[in-house]
């Protein structure tokens, strides 16, 4: 049987890839930039609100800031601004920690029709789930091999 | 005086990094699922090495604010628990990450509780 | 793969159309048969939106035609839900035989065929033949949840939120459809799943070069060539890739992707889906047909043979094209 890569005709691959359009290059740049940085900003001043007004200090203020921003990306997603941000900003708005709450903000809205237990909960991880995954796998590792590090040294 | 350069700085180091995917957005067909793991794994993997502190010092929340913070957090908090105990070594890096965890659950469920996904006109 | 003749001449005696807020807003809107305002159709999500438009376009046909369900034989229709569950939900309203076809967006086209070859070999008098697609129930089952914030890759093409259907029986006036070349799939590896232009481009190519052969004819016979949703990139690589092998539709090709939506308003490509076809020939051509403005036109619709677990799995989409051939 024929799979998918007896398929493929390089002649006419090259030929579409030499047709399709591209993204506006500097302007994509630009726009995740200036919103990437401006949304950083945001954390800053959620940062020195936290470290100037509430008093607090070393991972309990990087901790208070990043559920700030996670709440401020929720409800923009909530609200439908998000993916319109999105639109415009493209990587300047799927890096910062907002963009990981609107990726586990939006299934879970969008599978609402589904139910709390199968839509809601199960899909709320669609998108974040992989990086819940590597981020807790790698810091195991992380972990595992500086405490055979420093039992050896 | 301070606070404005500091505030270039944020702007500078987190708009730079965002810069980098929206690169990697143009130049391959990479979706917003693995930018993210991908900028997470490399702040795992720039804190095991012990860089991404220096970029964290320098830049605040320009650097913690981008997924790849989030990496630097975990990393930080398996090493410093690795100096401890091997229970800790192994739970350092969800403790230090829990927050961030817990919020988007959180958010996510109460978010979803109220709102509703729209149509789109573009 | 060959053309079959329709030598009775079924004709469409009646269509209609329904489509959302954003198509009527495009550049043929006005000849929609019913405007929302809203694509939630008053419903509580978007699939049962859909499979209401879609049952509102059937029984708006049937109005049309002046036929009750009694004298309708069967209902041939399809969408690009999984497991066609808005034409199986809208089929389940009426007292009709029922045909559920998938050829995702050449799913028109396909009914047309089949309910052309059941009126004409006189099996069935009456048939309706529709197709549906929903730009939100599309996107959430192909692509991302609908607030994620992602940007569009340019080449991608948006989702019609739209119905159409069309009533095909012996007795009665309008135009007929007098052959149809039934395409085969056709498959040259593209696996980027928001360039379907490009992936249907080939198979609507080996189609219309099919039907030309064997009608012995050329672009220049026909007042229009209509393809279904390869949009802006697509046609391009259509007519390119007919002109290779010997014709030129630069002055007839028109396709309904690029039809349906106002170009300028940055949907890239244009329409896509099963909808899109339907509702631009039900509204639009079809109002040109009878008002004798066109005679002679090759529907074409195309479809990207993809589903999300293709596409994961990292398999290249096949391309097919029908083509019906419809005279005044």
């Amino acid at each position: 049987m024929k799979t998918s890569a007896d398929c493929v005709n390089n002649n006419y691959m090259k030929y579409v890839s030499a047709v399709s359009p591209r993204t506006n290059e500097k302007r994509s740049l630009f726009r995740s930039f200036w919103v990437g940085g401006f949304i950083c900003c945001i954390g800053q001043s959620v940062r020195y609100f936290f470290e100037y007004v509430c008093g607090l200090t070393g991972d309990e203020l990087g901790a208070y800031v990043s559920m700030v921003m996670i709440f401020l990306g929720a409800i923009l997603t909530g609200f439908g601004i998000y993916d319109r941000i999105g639109k415009y900003a493209g990587g300047g708005s799927i890096v910062p920690i907002t963009g990981f709450a609107n990726s586990v903000v939006s299934p879970a809205m969008e599978f609402k029709t589904e139910g709390f237990v199968y839509g809601v909960a199960a899909k709320m991880f669609i998108i974040a789930g992989p990086i819940i995954v590597f981020g807790i796998a790698s810091g195991v590792l992380v972990g595992l091999i500086y405490y055979i590090g420093y039992r050896i040294f | 005086m301070q606070i404005f350069l500091m505030y270039l700085k944020v702007f500078a180091v987190g708009g730079a990094i965002c810069t980098v995917a929206q690169l990697l957005i143009n130049y391959t067909k990479i979706t917003a699922a693995r930018i993210l793991v991908l900028f997470l794994l490399s702040g795992v993997v720039l804190q095991a090495v012990g860089l991404y502190q220096y970029i964290v010092d320098f830049a605040g929340a320009g650097a913690t604010v981008p997924i790849s913070g989030f990496g630097y957090l975990l990393s930080k908090g398996a090493i410093e628990g690795a100096k401890e105990s091997l229970f800790k070594a192994l739970t350092g890096g969800i403790t230090a990450a829990g927050m961030g965890i817990t919020a988007a659950i959180v958010f996510g469920y109460l978010v979803s509780l109220i709102f509703k996904s729209r149509s789109k006109k573009n | 793969m060959r053309t079959v003749y329709f030598k009775n001449k079924p004709k469409i005696i009646a269509t209609s159309t329904i489509a959302g807020p954003k198509e009527c807003s495009g550049s043929i809107g006005k000849f929609f048969d019913t405007k929302l305002d809203d694509d939630m159709y008053g419903e509580t999500s978007y699939e049962k939106a859909e499979s209401r438009m879609l049952f509102t376009a059937i029984k708006n046909s049937m109005i049309h035609a002046k036929k009750n369900e009694t004298d309708i034989d069967a209902i041939i229709s399809g969408d690009l839900l999984n497991q066609i569950i808005s034409s199986t939900f809208s089929a389940r309203n009426f007292d009709c035989a029922y045909l559920g076809v998938y050829n995702a967006c050449a799913t028109f086209t396909e009914a047309l065929t089949v309910g052309s070859a059941f009126v004409d070999g006189g099996y069935l008098n009456t048939v309706v033949c529709a197709a549906s697609s929903h730009f939100a129930s599309a996107e959430r089952q192909y692509r991302f949840p609908l607030e994620l914030g992602c940007t569009r890759p340019p080449q991608s093409q948006w989702t019609v939120t739209g119905a159409g259907s069309c009533v095909l029986s012996l007795s009665g006036n309008g135009p007929h459809i007098s052959c149809a070349t039934i395409g085969k799939i056709v498959d040259y590896g593209v696996t980027d799943a928001n360039n379907m232009g490009a992936a249907m481009a080939p198979a609507s190519a080996c189609t219309l070069d099919r039907f030309f052969k064997d009608t012995d004819s050329s672009p220049g016979d026909y007042d229009l060539i209509v393809s279904g949703d390869l949009g802006t990139l697509g046609s391009r690589i259509l007519k390119d890739l007919i002109w290779e092998k010997g014709y030129d539709i630069e002055k007839q090709h028109v396709d309904c992707g690029e039809l349906v939506y106002n170009i300028a308003e940055q949907e890239y490509q244009g329409g896509s889906g099963a909808g899109c076809s339907a509702l631009v020939f039900g509204s639009y051509l079809y109002d040109r047909l009878k008002s004798g403005k066109l005679k002679k036109i090759v529907l074409m619709a195309t479809g990207a043979l993809l589903s999300s677990v293709s596409t994961q799995q990292g398999e290249s989409i096949p391309g097919i094209a029908h083509a019906v051939l419809i005279e005044v």
